[in-house]
């Protein structure tokens, strides 16, 4: 029997309710904590795009697109991309006020600015990619639409 | 020196706000022309301080060198820095009007952008590294601009482009790989250094070879030239002339200069393979031009015999020989994005680039016309146009230091440059004018100014030579005279 329900079967649906927020606040924790361990802002973005991707594979593309469409992926990333080359001309301009070096040692709020740039290039690197992600699936869709 | 960081912030920052603000129509036409103009003044006033500074240095982040990285700015580098954005920032105004042919607007300010942030990147780059990865956005955005059109034959030219940039950046990383191994620094006042006190080794030989395929192969130079017809003809007519006029020189010719005589050191077997593939690729690019119908074929392979002269300047290797190449490479970036941005303007109003297929246009597009036959007189040399002087000193020089064999080439090899600049002028612009071409319009004024101040370079480009302008033209030659002398003198600034 055929689903009629866009997306996988209930199984796959009931899964990824469970695991999808824990792939993303995973992601979350990987960027903020880039600093002192071991990942960081590129990292934690694709396991933050990872988490819309595994929804899209799950539920359909519609489902997807209401919360995160190409128009706004693009402007994250525009934000993510300003946010980033703000932060790291302030810090290059005058790296007298702004030391990379922690005050702190492995603690969250430490380290200046470097953490602040972690969020920007984790957002960049998230709405980039799904977008590149929606850009290759959805123009495969077309090419189906046509040869019907 | 801070100013050195706006050349990659200020372009870079122009492209994400460009994609940010992408709904509002006409934006990105004003914030693309606005940044490169700021940038044209910038690499100007960079020019003065040079002159009164010399060697400039900027400590990113404020981390030491060798540990940290450098910018660095000398004699060179400002004299490039000044010719790609002054072209960029002409080809921006023509591209207002000429890019509304295209949907996504945005994306070509976008793109163009980041190619300019990696141009600039690449010049005040002081580190290997650096150069390498400014190198790659620069090549990376060319080859999306190629691709621009998205017809099929611009989707080929820009599959062709990538494949061949990417085998010629493998090249050249896997040379700055193995330089590191060798020296365990990647600044390259420092290589230098380092490359001073050791003894002669085998392996520098096989970095020399990667360096000359990887940069012979972004500069076109012959046995490695075969994407380059491709891609320049394919690409929108801004986009040609950025490639043609200043990208195969920035990423070309400028790292192949900066790494061989100012890192590695030249010697006499290398200066040899210079002139010889200068030669080649003068010879063999004439030839091909003249063959071509299409006009920015024709302009791509031009280009492949103009990068000969100044490769074969650079090998001669007297002061007067790379005096002549510096101002050729300054004067090919003027009239060869002049003659793209024309041969955008005739295929702008006739929809035409077959040149069998046109003629006595003149009469319906006076300047563009006349702006061509500038940069079509100064191309072949006629005197007193700009192209004239940088080939008589590389002529001049090269009979100088003996190669009068090689000199008779080149002087064989303008002829045949006027022969098919004379062959694009009257085939197009001369002649009876086609009955389907009576009601066609000269270009919109955003095209003209662009082709006018190109034009007026041309004329008077010859200018460079005389008291005020040769200080700048000397200060880039006298960096690539002082060979591995750069180490002293970059090392000297830091202290």
């Amino acid at each position: 029997m055929k689903n009629k329900e866009p997306g996988m079967s209930l199984i796959v649906k009931t899964i990824t309710r469970f695991t999808v927020g824990l792939v993303l606040v995973y992601g979350i924790f990987i960027t903020l904590q880039g600093h002192v361990s071991p990942g960081g802002g590129f990292a934690g973005g694709i396991i933050i795009t990872l988490a819309f991707i595994q929804l899209m594979l799950a539920f359909g593309q519609d489902e997807v697109l209401r919360k995160l469409n190409q128009e706004k992926g693009l402007l994250l990333a525009g934000i993510g991309a300003i946010l980033f080359l703000v932060i790291a001309s302030r810090i290059f301009l005058k790296p007298q006020q702004h030391s990379f070096v922690a005050e702190k040692h492995f603690q969250l709020l430490s380290a200046g600015f470097l953490s602040l740039s972690e969020i920007a290039i984790a957002l960049m690197v998230a709405a980039g990619l799904f977008v590149i992600f929606l850009t290759l699936v959805l123009l495969i869709e077309e090419e189906e639409k046509e040869k019907k | 020196m801070s100013i050195l960081l706006y050349f990659t912030i200020v372009p870079l920052g122009t492209a994400f706000l460009v994609t940010l603000l992408r709904k509002k129509k006409g934006i990105s036409d004003l914030l693309a022309v606005l940044s490169s103009l700021y940038l044209f003044g910038l690499s100007l006033a960079t020019a003065g301080l040079t002159k009164s500074h010399g060697v400039m240095i900027y400590k990113v982040g404020g981390w030491f060198p060798t540990i940290g990285i450098t910018l660095v700015v000398d004699g060179l580098s400002a004299f490039l820095l000044v010719a790609i954005n002054l072209v960029a920032f002409l080809v921006l105004i023509y591209a207002i009007s000429y890019m509304e042919r295209y949907t996504d607007k945005w994306k070509f300010h976008a793109l163009f952008m980041f190619m300019l942030a990696g141009l600039n990147g690449v010049i005040i780059s002081g580190d290997l590294f650096n150069l390498y990865v400014f190198l790659e956005i620069a090549s990376i955005s060319a080859y999306a601009l190629v691709a621009f059109g998205v017809k099929p034959q611009n989707l080929e030219a820009a599959f062709k482009y990538t494949i061949m940039g990417a085998v010629a950046s493998i090249f050249i990383l896997l040379g700055i790989a193995l330089l590191y191994s060798y020296t365990s620094t990647l600044n390259m006042a420092d290589v230098a250094y380092c490359l001073s006190d050791k003894a002669k080794n085998p392996l520098l030989v096989f970095i020399w070879v990667l360096f000359l395929a990887g940069f012979g192969l972004k500069a076109a130079l012959v046995p490695f030239h075969a994407w380059l017809p491709d891609a320049h003809s394919s690409a929108p007519s801004p986009v040609s002339a950025m490639l043609s006029g200043v990208v195969i020189k920035t990423i070309g010719i400028y790292a192949l200069m900066r790494i061989f005589f100012n890192v590695l050191g030249v010697s006499i077997n290398l200066l040899s393979v210079l002139m010889a593939s200068g030669i080649l690729s003068m010879v063999v690019g004439a030839f091909l031009a003249i063959a071509q119908n299409d006009i920015k074929r024709m302009l791509a392979y031009s280009s492949i015999s103009q990068v000969g002269y100044i490769i074969f300047a650079l090998g001669v290797g007297t002061p007067l020989a790379i005096l002549g190449g510096l101002f050729h490479l300054f004067n090919h970036a003027v009239f060869k994005s002049l003659l793209f941005l024309d041969a955008g303007a005739i295929e702008y109003s006739t929809g035409e680039r077959n040149m069998d297929k046109l003629g006595g246009l003149n009469n319906k597009l006076p300047v563009t016309g006349y702006t061509s036959l500038m940069a079509a007189m100064s191309i072949s040399g006629i005197p007193p146009l700009a192209g004239f002087w940088s080939k008589l000193i590389i002529i001049v020089a090269a009979v100088e230091a003996g190669y009068i064999g090689y000199a008779i080439v080149a002087v064989l090899i303008s002829i045949v440059t006027l022969v098919y600049y004379l062959k694009f002028q009257s085939f197009v612009f001369f002649g009876k004018l086609d009955a389907v071409y009576n009601k066609i319009q000269e270009v919109p004024l955003a095209m003209k100014t662009a082709l006018v101040i190109l034009a007026v370079i041309c004329v008077m480009g010859g200018l460079m030579l005389t008291g005020t302008f040769r200080p700048f033209l000397e200060g880039a030659s006298n960096v690539i005279l002082s060979g591995t002398g750069y180490k002293q003198a970059v090392l000297g600034a830091i202290r």
